[in-house]
């Protein structure tokens, strides 16, 4: 009797625990599909909010931190002003060391980390643009050593030159093969696990292609 | 026996699994509601985001005792006990936002600030060089912000019913002596800095911190830039001059080092463009400029500037008393030094340091004369030899007592030298003055956020001057308060002592230290890059410098050169007032790519002070001043423009022909000018240019500052501008290594 009740706790437990896992793999995936629909900085906000409460529930997983972290820097660039940039980016800076420390010298955590950086210009271009836009490039840097494959290392550093003024350094020209490279690094990548960062290759055709407007 | 226990087991599994509670309710921050705000049952994967009005609702598989949290951006996170047995929860939740430096209330009342930290605030450096009519030069550009007047005929800047010497420049921290080139009558000097030395720009137009001292009316803070970006060579071609430089970065990008020399030489200009004065000499500048920064691991950065400068020239004028036959001749050489040495660091987590050496030397060399029919008149012959010498050291110990709380204290020494020879060849004599000073000041401040909304910052300095043994105590007290979101009221207070000026105490030591008194009150709104302020203020001055003349034997009292008192008469017994109004709105949005901002300052003073027989409006105060700086920049094309018009309403002058109770009661005509500039950015092979036009006085207004009257009062002469207007072409041009760029293509090879 003792040993069937022993069985079945022990199963019991192997099933919570079993299905705890399952339910991470889930409810990651169900919000990771949700990024693709997102488009304002108020359904980034959401995500970020469902990232960051699964991140404190898996302090041990660095995805749910890396993609609080990529919601929130989306947030800068999809209608956030002035000094709330520099709030949200402080929030993802400390998400980004959180998920560094449990995965470090990973490339796409040092390519968001690029991404945060050079949102940060956006609060003001003329003060900011030189120092934090090197900044920025340093980091890139920095995830391009380590792989130098990443399609997202490559479209940031496109994006960056893309929307940069002609006059410092950047245009349409310039960006062009930067984001060739990065599209054919997208071609080649597959993600380690479906909840691995997998995102930006639509983004980067759409660069490229207004690359071609002869605009 | 199986049975039930495998029962009871199923039952309890599904009851685990699927008795959902409901949590809905309303997030507000006391007032409104907040969208956006995450809510979740802590340790699970049970949440949601609140709506836009505020309201949220979800359903939450855990069971008994939980705890919910709301977090969101920038306010203190909400956890609240609940608990979770199948019966719907309804929750209203009030969350406070959290002390943010961003967000919290600034000190505003008196202070323009410009570092890159306080974006909502006023003034950047690239502010001051597109500002038309500036002419590239700080001081240029800050007389378009509201209690400055619209001085052409002097330099400085004179604010709210205050003389030029009452505003003292400051780098990192350290009195600059003489920041202006040396004085010439009645034609304004720029300032010796550039504005790209500094990266930001504070101005105080009353109420200052206890830091700084010795400026009855106002401070200006100038903080040089740390690091260079990258390593670059700068080459400058213009129509009054060359520049070149070069700073470089080292490879570790903690240490640089950089040069700079310029050479300016008037005479092309003036040979194409005619001017109201005959120069004898051109205007002549050679300035050499070396720096050198050095970071260290704990964020300290050490700082050396040090610059050199020539300067020279020449002018000739008709002498109003006989303008036919008589000439009157200025000449000048002046040499200066400046060097700066600062470090600035932490000592640890709650102490920081900020230590300071500078030295400065000025010596100017003048020749007055006089022609006749374009002879020299050996008799009239003058020469003065004029000097002086500061050096100091400057120490600031800060300890953070809270999120953006601070201590503040320190000491500052320093030394003094003044020296003025005047020589009369002719009969041979030569009349030597000079004095040392020992000058030593403590001071303490203490910056007090009580929470988001309130910021309370007292000071005292306390100061002695040993050419006078002299102490005094100056209390000082800021405060702001937060009305709204974005508006804010500001309060300052304080006692403010400046030492005599070196024309009084190089014959007179028996004085005291002259005294002002103010009181600021400030409301500021700052909303969606529009900046709004209103400032009113009052102010007293005491023992100030008072040297009776009789004006009827003396014909041009307000020369800066002028030392025709009597050395007995000097006293501290001058006073006066000045109070007024001033408004200021600044936008940087509604129109695109555009920048603009419209000041208007109304101000009421009277002073007897310097040779005035009584209390009157001074010939540097106009009663209503205006601004107008417009600025637009075209992306697409490259290209920028600016305008700037300002205008002030006619200023009192000395009208020797009136009796004494009529004393500066005069008003000249109103004051208008227009300024233009415009900039293109475009490549030359691999350099970054600039192309620079700058147009002072495009309407060609006639300006009027003053009067000069003949010995008989019979004639007089305008005082104005040398030349209508004056124009300026320029090419600045930058080479630079990006190693970013470079990095990037390596990769792609």
């Amino acid at each position: 009797m003792k040993k069937i009740i022993f069985a079945v706790t022990l199963l019991f437990i192997s099933i919570t625990a079993f299905s705890q896992s399952e339910k991470y793999m889930q409810v990651m995936q169900q919000n990771i599909a949700l990024l693709d629909s997102a488009k304002s900085k108020d359904d980034y906000q959401k995500l970020a909010n469902k990232f960051e409460m699964i991140a404190s529930k898996e302090q041990n997983q660095w995805l749910p931190f890396y993609y609080a972290a990529f919601c929130n820097q989306m947030m800068c660039y999809n209608g956030l002003k002035g000094d709330d940039i520099d709030v949200v980016c402080d929030k993802a800076d400390v998400q980004l060391a959180k998920a560094d420390s449990l995965q470090p010298k990973n490339a796409e955590i040092m390519v968001l980390k690029a991404r945060v950086t050079g949102a940060r210009v956006m609060v003001s271009p003329m003060t900011r643009g030189a120092k934090f836009g090197r900044k920025s490039g340093e980091i890139l840097q920095q995830a391009i050593a380590i792989d130098s494959l990443n399609p997202r290392a490559y479209l940031t550093a496109g994006q960056a030159l893309f929307y940069t003024p002609k006059m410092f350094g950047g245009g349409k020209e310039k960006a062009k093969p930067i984001l060739q490279k990065s599209a054919d690094c997208y071609n080649k990548f597959q993600p380690t696990t479906p909840l691995h960062p997998n995102w930006g290759k639509g983004f980067c055709g759409y660069l490229l292609m207004q690359c071609e407007d002869k605009k | 026996m199986k049975k039930p226990l495998l029962i009871f087991s199923a039952l309890f599994f599904s009851i685990s699994s699927f008795a959902q509670t409901k949590i809905s309710g309303k997030i507000t921050d006391g007032k409104k509601p907040m969208v956006g705000v995450s809510i979740a049952v802590k340790d699970s994967y049970d949440g949601t985001s609140s709506n836009a009005d505020g309201s949220f609702s979800f359903e939450t598989s855990e069971k008994g005792d939980q705890i919910l949290v709301a977090t969101f951006i920038g306010f203190n996170s909400v956890e609240q006990k609940i608990n979770c047995n199948g019966t719907p929860i309804v929750l209203n939740i009030s969350m406070k936002e959290k002390f943010n430096e961003l967000k919290a209330v600034t000190i505003s009342a008196g202070s323009f600030d410009a570092s890159d930290k306080k974006r909502a605030t006023v003034f950047t450096p690239l502010d001051i060089v597109t500002t038309a009519g500036s002419g590239g030069d700080i001081t240029g550009a800050l007389k378009t912000l509201p209690g400055t007047q619209q001085i052409g005929n002097q330099e400085g800047l004179f604010v709210r019913g205050g003389e030029g010497r009452e505003t003292q420049t400051f780098i990192d921290g350290m009195l600059v002596r003489n920041p202006y080139n040396t004085s010439v009558p009645d034609i304004s000097q720029r300032g010796k800095f550039n504005p790209f030395l500094f990266k930001g720009t504070s101005f105080s137009s009353g109420g200052y911190s206890a830091l700084y001292g010795q400026g009855l009316s106002s401070a200006l803070v100038l903080e040089t830039k740390d690091l260079p970006e990258k390593t670059e060579t700068n080459l400058s071609l213009s129509s009054v001059g060359l520049g070149i430089g070069h700073n470089h970065l080292f490879e570790k990008e903690n240490m640089s080092i950089g040069a700079n020399a310029g050479y300016f030489n008037l005479s092309p200009y003036y040979g194409l463009i005619k001017q109201n004065i005959e120069f004898t000499k051109m205007p002549e500048n050679k300035t050499f400029e070396l720096n050198f920064r050095k970071k260290f691991k704990k964020h300290g950065i050490l700082k050396f500037y040090g610059y050199a400068n020539e300067n020279s020239l020449g002018i000739k004028r008709p002498d109003i008393n006989d303008a036919a036959h008589l000439k009157s001749l200025f000449e000048l050489k002046s040499t200066y030094y400046y060097s700066n040495l600062t470090y600035s660091g932490s000592l640890n987590a709650n102490w920081g340091i900020n230590a300071g050496a500078s030295f400065s030397g000025s010596y100017d060399k003048i020749n007055f004369g006089e022609f006749y029919n374009n002879n020299p008149i050996d008799s009239a012959n003058k020469n003065i030899n004029s000097s002086n010498s500061l050096s100091q050291g400057r120490i600031v110990f800060t300890r953070y007592t809270g999120a953006l709380s601070a201590l503040r204290f320190g000491a500052e020494y320093q030394y003094a030298w003044e020296y003025a020879q005047i020589q009369l060849p002719n009969i041979n004599t030569n009349f030597t003055n000079q004095y040392f000073d020992n000058y030593a000041a403590a001071f303490v401040e203490d910056e007090i956020y009580l929470n988001n909304k309130f910021v309370l910052k007292p000071g005292v300095r306390a100061e002695y001057s040993s050419i006078i043994n002299k102490t005094n105590a100056a209390p000082r007290l800021s405060l702001a308060y937060r009305l709204g979101r974005n508006s804010q009221l500001g309060f300052a207070y304080g006692d403010f002592y400046e030492k005599p000026d070196r024309k009084y105490l190089l014959y007179q030591h028996n004085l005291d230290f002259e005294r002002a008194t103010h009181f600021v009150l400030n409301y500021q709104r700052i909303f969606n890059d529009k900046t709004f302020r209103i400032e009113a203020f009052y102010k007293k001055y005491e023992s100030l410098i008072l040297t009776p003349l009789d004006l009827n034997l003396v014909q041009n009292p307000s020369n800066v050169y002028a030392t025709n008192f009597d050395p007995k008469n000097i006293s501290n017994l001058g006073s006066g007032y000045a109070q007024g109004l001033e408004f200021f709105l600044r936008d940087k949005k509604t129109i695109k790519n555009c920048d603009y901002w419209i000041d208007y300052s109304y101000i009421d003073t009277k002073r007897q002070f310097s040779y005035y027989p009584i209390s009157v409006q001074p010939d540097f105060a106009a009663t209503h001043t205006a601004n107008l700086v417009f600025k637009q920049f075209f992306p697409k094309l490259m290209l920028g423009y600016g305008v700037t018009y300002s205008w002030a309403s006619g200023r009192p002058y000395y009208n020797p022909t009136l009796p004494s109770s009529k004393f500066m009661s005069d008003r000249t005509m109103d004051y208008n000018a227009l300024g233009m500039n415009a900039n293109y950015l475009t490549h030359v092979g691999k350099a970054f240019t600039v192309l620079v036009l700058g147009v002072s006085n495009v309407l060609g207004n006639q300006q009027i500052f003053g009067y000069h009257y003949s010995n008989d009062g019979t004639n007089r002469e305008p005082i104005g501008l040398t030349a209508t207007r004056f124009l300026f072409v320029g090419c600045f041009m930058s080479w630079g290594v990006d190693r970013r760029q470079q990095q990037v293509d390596d990769n792609l090879k």
